[in-house]
């Protein structure tokens, strides 16, 4: 299997005082300058192979967004890179990028605002098609989207309607015809599925299996629901508040998860079984921000193994069997 | 025990100006004391309604009516509007899926605590009012109450905020508390951990529980019994484990079939998936309601709306394919 994706080391931050009086704080009897920075994605790096679906995985506010919009270009990174097929994308030019655009498409967890409503479904599957020049004739165009849509489960006499006229899981199937629009091989889904009810996000998730199988796609696949990342992904990261604290094949993670969040989001998700959450005892403390991360482990003041080192040095993510790597100091230790 | 609420033929329908919408339909069902029930089913099953219905919170057009709403005993569809603003807050609360729907933001979590406080109390002092609003913020587990309880609803995570509703609906002295999605907007580490606190809290007090979600697993987790609802009708209710090992409507086994990991469906094989789409309101089918996606649907099915039937004790369905006989398919 050959790489699709690299991310190294990609930071991600963003400033919310953009002017210079916003900087300015009385504190202590003093004026001092001081800028807030939203420290949202810190120094991940992962990859995806060539045909893989590779989860990622977190709370709220982890950064998980935000690694999906940098990814696909809809921010700059702060630093780090990101290769595509090898190449990398900081060193594009513009044809480079444009080109990179038809390779890589993005589904989104809203399917409500993610379609323009004044604009028919018929156009908004066309649209890319025409931009990215990959039809001769706006008739040839539509024949593609026809056939894109009853691909997706839309029946062709619909096409003529708007976004409102049609359900949440038919609002995703038409966002899944768009983002197939231009023939990717890479699709970045945030959350693709979250705002559905379960029986239409079977009927989703089985969607994106088959295309995944009848185009060879690859996938990086955001959702907070686990039991959703372990039926698709054949490996996963874990975020926790702009780092990747584990990171390996779905048995790895699922069967022997290493790190003490990803044992805590394990345990803590609810099951069938009923027999998950009665029992275990789940750290009281909130989370810090990224606004003030802390020096150490970010996950310290919630975990139930923390140590006084845990507290003043950040753990670097290490090897826990081949494939398999989590930050945490007593990896292996317990 | 004894029952804390019993609902005979509730239905409340929208009287819309595209037509009338029978959001809740004719269900009947009851409550034991401190018994925890769970309310399933996808979007527009009519869960919420039904919540609401039973506290009579909906407006025109909608029309709730009802052979009877027994709560404690007292039929609530009698009662005055007066009557029924002294039991809203008090011997029955609700809580919502954002707390800020039952928060005001402008005021102080003290002052939001001494406001139910009074309302059922009419001469408690402040000095009362504060000491009782540090009490429940404790016993809903918020660190530092002396000081947190000076603090506006904005200066709390969601979960915290969640937990300040908790603490406020229990305020009164509720025998029901009805929780509307109330775990859906938190991340699962605080789901968890707001789940176990109304676990607890319920079990404790002994007051009963409603508890509203489309989301199986939160309903194992914590409920009794459930209610799946499905186009305004209750289509099978039952104890909560053998709901979800021995589920008999064709509806709750699609339901949980497609839930990934539920089954024996394999990973990265096809989930099972029940076809089509809740239909539209306003264009129901005749027969069953569910009908035209279940796999099993019969003649009759579309001809005739099923009979809820009890099939053990406690086990009630609504299906032509239960109940002749039909064993453990
Ligand atoms: N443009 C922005 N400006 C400032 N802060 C931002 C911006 N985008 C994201 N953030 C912040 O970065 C952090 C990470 O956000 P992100 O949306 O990536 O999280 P997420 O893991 O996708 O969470 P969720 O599960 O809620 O979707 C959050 O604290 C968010 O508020
Ligand atoms: N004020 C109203 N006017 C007209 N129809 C309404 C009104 N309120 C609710 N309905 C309809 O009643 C039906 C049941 O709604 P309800 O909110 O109870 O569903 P639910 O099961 O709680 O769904 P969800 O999981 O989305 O919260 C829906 O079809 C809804 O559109
Ligand atoms: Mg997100
Ligand atoms: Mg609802």
């Amino acid at each position: 299997m050959s790489e699709i994706l690299r991310v190294e080391n990609l930071t991600q931050q963003f400033r919310l005082d953009k002017s210079l009086l916003d900087k300015l704080h009385w504190e202590k009897g003093r004026i001092t300058l001081r800028e807030r920075v939203v420290k949202a994605v810190n120094g991940i790096s992962f990859h995806v192979e060539r045909g893989e679906a590779f989860g990622l995985v977190g709370e709220s506010g982890c950064g998980k967004s935000t690694t999906a919009r940098t990814i696909i270009g809809l921010n700059r990174p702060t630093s780090g890179d990101i290769l595509f097929d090898g190449k990398s994308t900081a060193a594009m030019d513009k044809g480079e990028r444009f080109a990179l655009h038809k390779q890589m498409q993005m589904i989104f967890q809203d399917p409500y605002a993610s379609l323009n409503p004044r604009m028919t479904v018929m156009d908004i599957v066309t649209e890319p098609i025409l931009f990215h020049k990959l039809a001769g004739s706006r008739q040839e165009a539509e024949q593609r989207a026809y056939a894109l849509l009853e691909r997706v489960g839309i029946r062709p006499e619909l096409a003529s309607r708007f976004p409102h006229q049609f359900s949440g899981g038919q609002r995703q199937r038409i966002g899944i015809a768009r983002a197939l629009a231009v023939n990717p091989q890479f699709i970045v889904a945030d959350e693709p599925v979250s705002a559905l009810d379960v029986s239409i996000q079977a009927q989703i998730l089985n969607l994106l299996m088959d295309l995944k199988e009848e185009r060879s796609l690859s996938y990086l696949f955001i959702a907070h629901d686990l039991s959703v990342v372990r039926h698709l992904c054949s490996r996963l990261a874990v975020m926790y508040l702009g780092r990747i604290v584990e990171m390996g094949s779905r048995e790895q993670i699922f069967e022997h998860p290493s790190h003490p969040y990803t044992q805590l989001l394990l345990a803590a998700a609810p099951k069938l079984t009923g027999s998950s959450i009665a029992g275990y005892e789940i750290p009281e403390k909130e989370m810090p921000t990224v606004l003030d991360l802390p020096k150490g482990c970010a996950f310290c003041n919630r975990c139930r193994y923390a140590s006084p080192q845990c507290e003043t040095e950040l753990p670097a993510l290490r090897e826990v069997e081949l494939g398999h790597v989590s930050a945490c100091h007593l990896c292996g230790k317990k | 025990m004894s029952k804390i609420l019993e609902v005979e033929n509730l239905a409340t329908y929208f009287h819309t100006f595209k037509g009338v919408v029978k959001s809740v339909d004719r269900i009947s069902f009851s409550m034991e004391e401190g018994e925890v029930l769970g309310v399933v089913g996808e979007s527009g099953g009519g869960k919420s309604v039904t919540g609401f219905s039973i506290i009579r919170l909906i407006d025109p057009p909608g029309e709730i009516t009802a052979d009877y709403v027994l709560f404690d005993g007292e039929n609530l569809m009698e009662k005055s509007e007066k009557e029924m603003n002294q039991i809203r807050g008090d011997k029955i609360t609700m809580i919502f899926q954002d707390p800020m729907t039952s928060l005001n933001p402008v005021y102080t979590i003290e002052r939001q605590i001494a406001e139910v406080l009074k309302l059922h109390q009419p001469g408690i002092t402040k000095a009362q009012c504060r000491a009782r609003g540090i009490e429940l913020l404790k016993e809903v587990g918020i660190p530092n109450a002396e000081e947190r309880i000076k603090c506006y609803p904005h200066q709390f995570s969601g979960g915290m905020r969640q937990r300040v509703v908790i603490a406020i609906a229990l305020a009164g002295s509720p025998k029901l508390i009805i929780a509307d999605e109330p775990t859906t907007a938190l991340d699962v580490t605080i789901q968890a951990q707001v789940l176990q606190l109304m676990k607890r809290l319920v079990s404790e007090k002994g007051c009963a529980l409603m508890l509203i979600t489309h989301d199986l697993a939160v309903v194992s987790e914590i409920t009794d019994r459930v209610n799946v609802m499905y186009c305004g009708h209750i289509v099978e209710s039952a104890p909560t484990r053998e709901l979800i090992e021995k589920p008999l409507h064709p509806y709750t086994r699609g339901l949980l079939a497609s839930i990934p990991g539920s089954g024996a469906v394999r990973e990265d094989e096809r989930l099972e998936v029940i076809p089509g789409m809740v239909p539209n309101m306003f264009d129901l089918p005749k027969g069953c309601k569910f009908a035209p996606r279940c796999a099993a649907c019969m003649e009759v099915c579309r001809e005739r709306e099923p009979e809820t039937i009890t099939v053990s004790p406690g086990r009630q369905v609504a299906c032509h394919l239960c109940g002749k006989g039909e064993e453990d398919a």
